[in-house]
């Protein structure tokens, strides 16, 4: 038996993008966010700011 | 032989029963799979519903046989969008979201109970749309713009439908949470569930956005609300009307992988990047929505072109990359099976005789050809603006739901039908052509219609003789032909449909029975299917195969776009 103690194993570092990638919860928000943002809020803002006719 | 394992161990898990499917190895939750089979079946009732009008709508807009009078005319088009549109392909899409979660993780399914109770809302919600529309007080068509108003029960009905179907995809992701828990897989999830992911992701933005507009709508039905203001509906109802076909993008995609996985045993090219490209589908495909808005003066350009251009081409980008690495996995795959002379030797000693991948090839093809390239060029805000409400709008939207979205959940149901529903599919020979002749029908509808909207045809008008019209106005001749043989295409298109309905509801009735005995498949599947259900790529760049098609693609889509505009730059009076 060695008197040295097994060298301990780093974990390997998930990188950003397989993190993101491997969390449908995190996809799911930016997946709605987005087209919230771009599309329904800001479509339904410019409606909203056209005039009334008089 | 299919067997009943013990319950699965675990407490949480107790009460769940797996078997082994003979053909794949991987285990089946017994309760997604009689889910799946429900889902199944309904979509396939609602497709014949929605089929049929789909045909007598053709046969009316063909001018030599004008088949319905017009209020039955705007009543059949109406029950043709919403069954082929909505109940089709969704109930096939919470199938497919139970399948990539459920079978392919090798998983039970979250909260069976409500899984059913959510596919009877569905099913109530879809039957009491569709008395709405047959008691002919609701012949609003599908998009319903108001001012034009149904029955009550008309929006109730989707109301009902979309809210079953939300929570279809909430159990998608219970599904996803109890896999990971239970440690059914590991590493991230297959590349098939991950599409089938991103398709989820884009059913809650768009069932959120239909139940935010429909509801005021109905409440509007019943006199409770004086007004829906028009250009309002219009925005929130296309985050639902729209993105309901990226649903259809992102599944059929996955399909596409599946079909290529069980029939050849082809795995990704790079699960990175087929991930990245369905990462763009799920930042940016829901913006194209705005397409339908592009004639609208009451949004500003800055918000048309933001939408429907700069972002949209990312997801656009998501799409090139689906039409590069689909093809490359299958080349990649059959030079591993050993087709290895040439360019195309794997492509004309694929499968063809099998309709899983001959309607999953037709479908890749005919997406790309036809339903794309037509996408990007209504989408550009000047270009629009050739075709703006013509019935070249119908004709892209027939390449990319018929010929794209149809075609390959017809082709999957040649592996449901055994995998799932544990029997042989009937007449093989007959559903070696099925999707032949369901391709060539919806390729013709798709390029008849966009051809003759090309030359002016209008979308949704019952009579384009314009007879008894105050103001007489001649259409030109060769849009008349373009409608003629728009209605010998759905003529064939039927055919085929009719043949998958048959084929499929035989085969579920008296097909012969997979889980007793140890008979072979009428179309075997590959000896590594299971990679379906793996994480992995097959990295490899000699694919000059892939690289002619994909190159000769390209082409046709510079060519296209640049001709319209050419065409543009001749009709339009700034000079």
């Amino acid at each position: 038996m060695s008197d040295h103690p097994e060298p301990e194993v780093q974990p390997q570092r998930v990188p950003a993008m397989q993190q993101l990638l491997d969390n449908p919860f995190l996809l799911l928000f930016i997946g709605i966010t987005i087209p919230t943002v771009l599309y329904i809020v800001w479509g339904v803002m410019e409606i909203a700011s056209i005039p009334v006719a008089p | 032989m299919a067997a009943i394992d013990a319950p699965y161990p675990g407490s949480a898990a107790a009460a769940a029963i797996f078997r082994t499917c003979r053909f794949t190895g991987l285990k089946v939750d017994i309760a997604a799979q009689r889910l799946i089979m429900a889902n199944a079946v309904a979509a396939v009732v609602f497709l014949a519903v929605g089929g049929v009008m789909g045909l007598l709508v053709a046969l009316t807009r063909w001018p030599a046989v004008h088949l319905l009078p017009s209020e039955w005319f705007y009543l059949v088009l109406t029950g043709h969008g919403a069954n082929v549109l909505l109940f089709w392909i969704i109930f096939f899409e919470i199938a497919i979201l139970y399948f990539a979660s459920a079978v392919l993780l090798g998983s039970r399914i979250a909260t069976p109970k409500i899984a059913w109770a959510a596919f009877v809302l569905m099913l109530v919600g879809a039957v009491m749309t569709n008395v709405a529309v047959f008691q002919g007080d609701s012949s609003v068509m599908f998009t319903s713009y108001p001012p034009m108003q149904a029955s009550p029960h008309f929006y109730l009905g989707l109301i009902i439908f979309a809210v079953g179907a939300l929570i279809g995809v909430g159990i998608f992701f219970g599904t996803l949470v109890i896999a990971h828990g239970e440690h059914t897989y590991e590493g991230s999830i297959p590349l098939v569930t991950f599409g089938a992911l991103t398709a989820a992701i884009i059913a809650v933005f768009t069932l959120a956005s239909g139940a935010i507009i429909l509801i005021p709508t109905y409440l509007w039905s019943l006199g409770l609300i004086t007004e829906i203001d028009p250009l309002m509906y219009k925005v929130v109802w296309w985050g639902m009307g729209h993105s309901s076909q990226q649903i259809n993008v992102a599944a059929h995609v996955s399909v596409w992988y599946a079909i290529g996985a069980l029939t050849i045993g082809a795995k990704p090219l790079s699960e990175k990047v087929s991930r990245s490209a369905f990462l763009l589908y799920i930042l940016f495909l829901q913006l194209a929505s705005a397409h339908h808005l592009l004639a609208d003066p009451g949004m500003s350009a800055t918000w048309k072109i933001v939408n429907t251009s700069y972002l949209m081409y990312l997801a656009v980008l998501g799409s090139l990359i689906h039409g590069l690495t689909v093809p490359g996995a299958l080349e990649a795959a059959q030079r591993r099976n050993g087709y290895t002379k040439g360019a195309f030797e794997w492509l004309r000693k694929a499968p063809w005789g099998n309709p899983a991948f001959a309607g999953m090839f037709l479908s890749l093809v005919m997406f790309g050809f036809i339903g794309g390239i037509s996408g990007v060029v209504l989408g550009t805000e000047q270009l629009n603006l050739l075709m703006h409400n013509t019935i070249y709008v119908p004709g892209h939207f027939h390449g990319t739901v018929v010929a794209g979205t149809t075609l390959a959940f017809m082709a999957m149901t040649y592996y449901v039908l055994p995998l799932i529903f544990q029997r042989d599919v009937i007449w093989p020979k007959l559903a070696r052509w099925q999707p032949y002749l369901f391709g060539i029908g919806a390729a013709g509808i798709s390029l008849f219609m966009m051809g003759a909207g090309t030359l002016g045809i209008p979308r949704r008008h019952w009579d384009i003789t314009l007879t008894d019209a105050m103001h007489p106005f001649d259409l030109p001749s060769g849009g008349f032909l373009m409608m003629g043989l728009n209605g010998l295409s759905a003529v064939i298109a039927a055919a085929g449909g009719i043949l998958y309905i048959v084929i499929t509801v035989g085969t579920v009735l008296w097909g012969k029975r997979l889980d007793k005995g140890d008979a072979p498949l009428n179309f075997p599947l590959h000896k590594q299917a299971a990679t379906v259900a793996e994480y992995g790529s097959h990295t490899t760049v000699k694919l000059p195969g892939t690289i002619i098609l994909v190159s000769i693609f390209f082409l046709s889509f510079v060519l296209y776009y640049f001709v319209n505009w050419k065409y543009l730059s001749e009709i339009w009076l700034l000079r």
